[in-house]
């Protein structure tokens, strides 16, 4: 069905090819997975299906080609619009119309189709993809899972033999993503659509595929394997792979059912073990809290030599608070306080009666579906958003009252979208403002860039960073200013798990050294590996609030995959399975 | 979806609503009519994002009545009136100004005029408002003639994208506060201009591919005959028109004008059908223009008539005076009329709520 022989693609103005040797098929009726970390080229190979490689992004394809017979060299993305059908990422830059119906018939319409087929056709595609009752809600208004389904049905309704899709569950969260995924899933083994689709978080993914294409580095060719063969020598795997590994099952199973049946033994080994619930840095922390604790005292019983993550001393030295200015809240404080806030947006009530306290030195995941309120109330934290009722206090200050400058050097949040922080030319630059608008001493950005992201050039352009270094750039920029409280919202989008573990280890420090962290994230893997209490929100509400341990056992949607294999021992994630049997077996 | 009707036929209705409000004065009538068509609006909007426009409608429609008012009152009035209401101290102007009053008088009689005056702008204001929460922009454009196809969709695409600019103005006026500068005022504005065009290009790059992928811009293949006829056709309609415009605008040319000028209209609109032969789209559900379409568009296109007419039959009750100063009266037979832009309500059924199914 599409056929790539002897692929290589080159952009204007790079010296390398962004692939090459991109030789294998994908026949008809089959899910082909792509993986491999950031930047090795995957959009690349999506897009040379769909023709928008190189009609429309430029560069240089060598080889050929073939979707259903067609050359994509001699034939347009549009003149292939019949046979392929493509989705992002990001829905909504997708959309051409502005209600649901018309978006299904936008694309059967440019092809010239009749109109009673039209017809039909919008009809069938709105009950596949259960949007029936959607049919004439404005797109605008609709949850991110049921635009993904929308852009799904839209590239549909022409009937084209092969689906190519970009990530389409990295921006949603786990329930919207089992939506989308269950109608992929429908697609395939229903209609026989051949589909090929990349994506990051192969925890949700990988078990569907039929073959898994892995671009192991940039440039190198990929390996076409069964998901099993391949995510044994991939670089990039869930951690039920991992533990299939750790454990060294054969073959590795991919999910959590074939994991559980094969654990007897391991349960029975870890049976004599209790997992570490102070998390990967013993800390003493986790116990359960009512709230609100107002007493509580903040304890700093930091033990960094236990803390297991491979910690860039510099990074440690230039973020420990030895030298704390005069004007900066004192570490004694809660960080954060939060009382029965209240926030509207119009006539919908975002949070209500919500309290919360952050304590130095604890990491704090909130999480929730899309629309809960988790964004709502780190916008409350940095005083982006004033409260209906209630109070917010973050370092002893009223946030929406206090002046930018001065709230910096007490919280400092990380957008959804990090690059909204950057503003400057260069990665010099961009240091040297965040270093004014902070009061910091010159070359304090760069040296926690540094620390951060070791061999970044000073003459680098935000743009070209990849997300996860985009990423820390903006968290060097917000740690500039030394707050005690670090707010990320949604850090691990688009994030490779290798950028992630990145990611896990900065926190750790970060977190060791007392600073309170907050994130809001959909990635219940990352939570497991790095939070000490989770926060559950529903309709802007909190409706649990613990220690990690105890909150996301027992939740079907929020529990890590390792817990799932495991349970009912209270295991998070395979770094915890690995260090008991390290103790078990010396 | 049965309670479709076809987006003109809205706009048909509430231009008549307008037109009717144009003829009177009366602010009965007036009134009358502002509730008119406030319940159709009310009965029959959805909750979709350009039915919310009407609720802006009606506060421009206040802000021209204050505004009207206003002036009547700070700069007086020509209506002659014998009972005064307040006096302003009177600013004294140079003699160039004269007849320019500021300050002074303000009689009942002056005030109660502009009062009719701006109510008769705000109800225009509001019929128009009332047409735009009604029918959808989008599905009114898609009913204009295949040549215009793509300026419908220019049009469409920018309503999409008005959104998301001011979005992301206020997102990236937001990180500035994240980066410690001040997120108020001009400076922060004018500083978030360049990411905001910035990712306002990279949308319409991405919406460009994803049109590109499917299928925006498909031609079919057209013989050369066909091709040549359709050239020929527009390029000599167009001169046509020309020559024939000049014709009738000259006083020489009145005898050849107008024929000229309506064979090149035919011509050239032949050669744009001709023309629409090269792209093989189709149209999914075109609007149908049906029983109850002609129902609501006639309903106001008889009010406007029926409100002309009695304003010829009997102009007084339409403009009651002001000097003597009377209480308006409602005439039967026009409020009667007005009260036939009622029929949408009865023949059109209301619009199920938007939102049934959440999931």
């Amino acid at each position: 069905m599409i056929r790539f022989e002897d692929v290589s693609v080159t952009y204007d103005g790079a010296a390398e090819p962004a692939v090459r040797g991109v030789d294998f098929e994908v026949p008809e009726g089959e899910l082909v997975l792509l993986v491999g970390p950031s930047g090795v080229g995957k959009s690349t190979v999506l897009g040379a299906v769909s023709g928008l490689v190189p009609h429309f992004t430029g560069g240089t394809l060598r080889g050929r080609v073939t979707v259903a017979g067609r050359d994509t060299r001699t034939h347009k993305p549009r003149e292939l619009a019949d046979v392929v059908g493509t989705v992002g990422q990001d829905p909504l830059s997708h959309f051409v119309t502005d209600t649901v119906e018309d978006e299904l018939a936008y694309g059967m319409e440019s092809l010239g189709i009749a109109p009673d087929v039209m017809r039909r056709r919008v009809e069938e595609t709105l009950d596949l993809l259960g949007l029936a009752g959607l049919r004439d809600r404005p797109i605008a208004t609709l949850s991110g899972g049921q635009q993904q389904r929308v852009a799904i049905g839209s590239v549909l309704t022409p009937h084209p033999r092969a689906l190519v899709l970009d990530e389409p569950t990295s921006a949603l969260d786990p329930a919207a993503a089992e939506e989308v995924l269950a109608v992929l899933q429908r697609l395939v083994h229903d209609l026989g659509t051949t589909v090929l689709m990349a994506e990051h978080r192969l925890e949700r993914v990988v078990q569907y595929a039929d073959r898994v294409a892995l671009l192991p580095a940039p440039g190198a060719p990929p390996v076409l394997g069964t998901p099993a063969e391949m995510m044994a020598v991939s670089p990039v795997y869930p951690p039920v792979v991992d533990l299939g590994r750790l454990a060294g099952w054969s073959p590795l199973p991919l999910t959590v059912r074939d994991a559980r049946r094969r654990s007897g033994p391991l349960r029975e080994t870890l049976a004599a073990h209790t997992p570490s619930h102070q998390g990967p840095a013993p800390k003493g922390r986790g116990e359960p809290r009512a709230q609100p604790h107002p007493t509580r005292t903040p304890r700093r019983t930091d033990a960094p030599e236990l803390s297991p993550a491979p910690t860039p001393s510099l990074l440690r030295r230039l973020v420990r608070r030895t030298r704390p200015v005069p004007d900066a809240p004192s570490l004694s404080a809660h960080p954060a306080v939060v009382d029965a806030l209240s926030i509207e947006h119009g006539r919908v009530r975002a949070l209500h009666h919500l309290t919360l306290t952050v304590t130095p030195g604890e990491t704090i995941a909130l999480m929730g579906r899309n629309g809960a309120g988790k964004s709502t109330l780190l916008s409350a934290l940095v005083g982006l958003l004033e409260p209906a009722a209630g109070s917010v206090r973050v370092g002893g200050a009223v946030p929406h009252r206090t002046a930018p400058a001065d709230l910096v050097r007490r919280v400092g949040l990380v957008p959804q979208e990090p690059r909204d922080l950057l503003y400057a030319d260069t990665v010099a630059a961009e240091c040297a403002a965040a270093d004014r608008d902070a009061g910091a001493g010159p070359g304090t950005c760069r040296a926690l860039v540094s620390g951060l992201l070791p061999g970044i050039a000073d003459d680098t352009h935000p743009r070209d960073l990849s997300e996860g270094q985009r990423l820390t750039l903006a968290l060097a920029v917000v740690l500039t200013a030394r707050p005690p409280l670090v707010l990320l919202d949604e850090p691990t989008r688009g994030l490779d798990y290798a950028a992630k573990s990145r990611l896990v280890a900065t926190l750790r420090t970060l977190a060791a050294d007392g600073h309170a962290i907050v994130l809001a994230t959909h990635d219940v893997e990352l939570a497991a590996e790095l939070a000490d209490r989770v926060v559950i929100l529903a309709d802007g509400e909190i409706v649990a609030d613990g220690p990690t341990h105890e909150v996301v056992v027992g939740s079907p949607s929020f529990a890590p995959q390792v817990t799932k294999i495991l349970a009912p021992q209270k295991w998070l994630t395979t770094t915890q399975v690995r260090r008991a049997l390290r103790r078990a077996a010396p | 979806m049965p309670s479709r009707v076809h987006p003109l036929a809205w706009w048909f209705w509430a231009l008549g609503l307008a037109t009717a409000a144009s003829r009177t004065t009366n602010p009965l009538l007036l009134a009358l009519l502002i509730a008119v068509a406030g319940y159709v609006v009310a009965t029959h909007r959805t909750d979709a994002p350009w039915a919310r426009s009407y609720t802006a409608f009606v506060k421009l429609g206040l802000a021209v009545l204050l505004i009207r008012l206003a002036f009547a009152v700070v700069l007086g009035s020509p209506i002659p009136g014998t009972h005064t209401l307040l006096t302003l101290p009177e600013v004294p102007l140079p003699d160039w100004a004269r007849g320019i009053r500021l300050g002074g008088r303000v009689t009942a009689e002056g005030f109660l005029f502009a009062l009719y005056d701006g109510l008769r702008l705000a109800a225009l204001l509001i019929c128009v408002g009332a047409a735009n929460a009604l029918a959808n922009p989008a599905r009114l454009l898609k009913s204009l003639p295949g040549a215009l196809y793509e300026a419908g969709v220019a049009v469409v695409v920018a309503m999409t994208f008005a959104p998301h600019l001011v979005a992301d103005v206020r997102r990236l006026r937001a990180a500035r506060r994240l980066r410690g500068r001040p997120d108020r005022g001009v400076r922060g504005l004018l500083h978030v201009g360049l990411p905001v065009l910035e990712g306002a290009l990279e949308r319409s790059v991405a919406l460009a591919a994803a049109m590109d992928s499917r299928g925006y811009g498909r031609t079919a293949e057209v013989p050369a005959p066909v091709r040549r006829t359709t050239a020929a056709l527009t390029l000599g309609g167009l001169l046509g028109v020309c020559a024939g415009t000049y014709g009738v605008l000259t006083a020489a040319g009145s005898t050849y004008g107008l024929p000229v000028l309506l064979a090149g209209v035919a011509a050239a609109l032949t050669g744009l059908r001709l023309g629409g032969r090269r792209s093989p789209r189709t149209r999914y559900r075109p609007e149908v223009w049906g029983v109850r379409a002609w129902l609501v568009a006639g309903s106001g296109m008889a009010v406007a008539v029926l409100l002309i007419l009695s304003a010829a039959y009997d102009p007084a009750a339409l403009h009651p005076t002001v000097v003597p100063l009377t209480a308006p009266a409602l005439p039967l037979w026009p409020a009667a009329a007005i009260l036939l832009g009622l029929l949408p309500t009865f023949v059109v059924p209301a619009p199920g709520p938007l939102f049934e199914e959440p999931s």
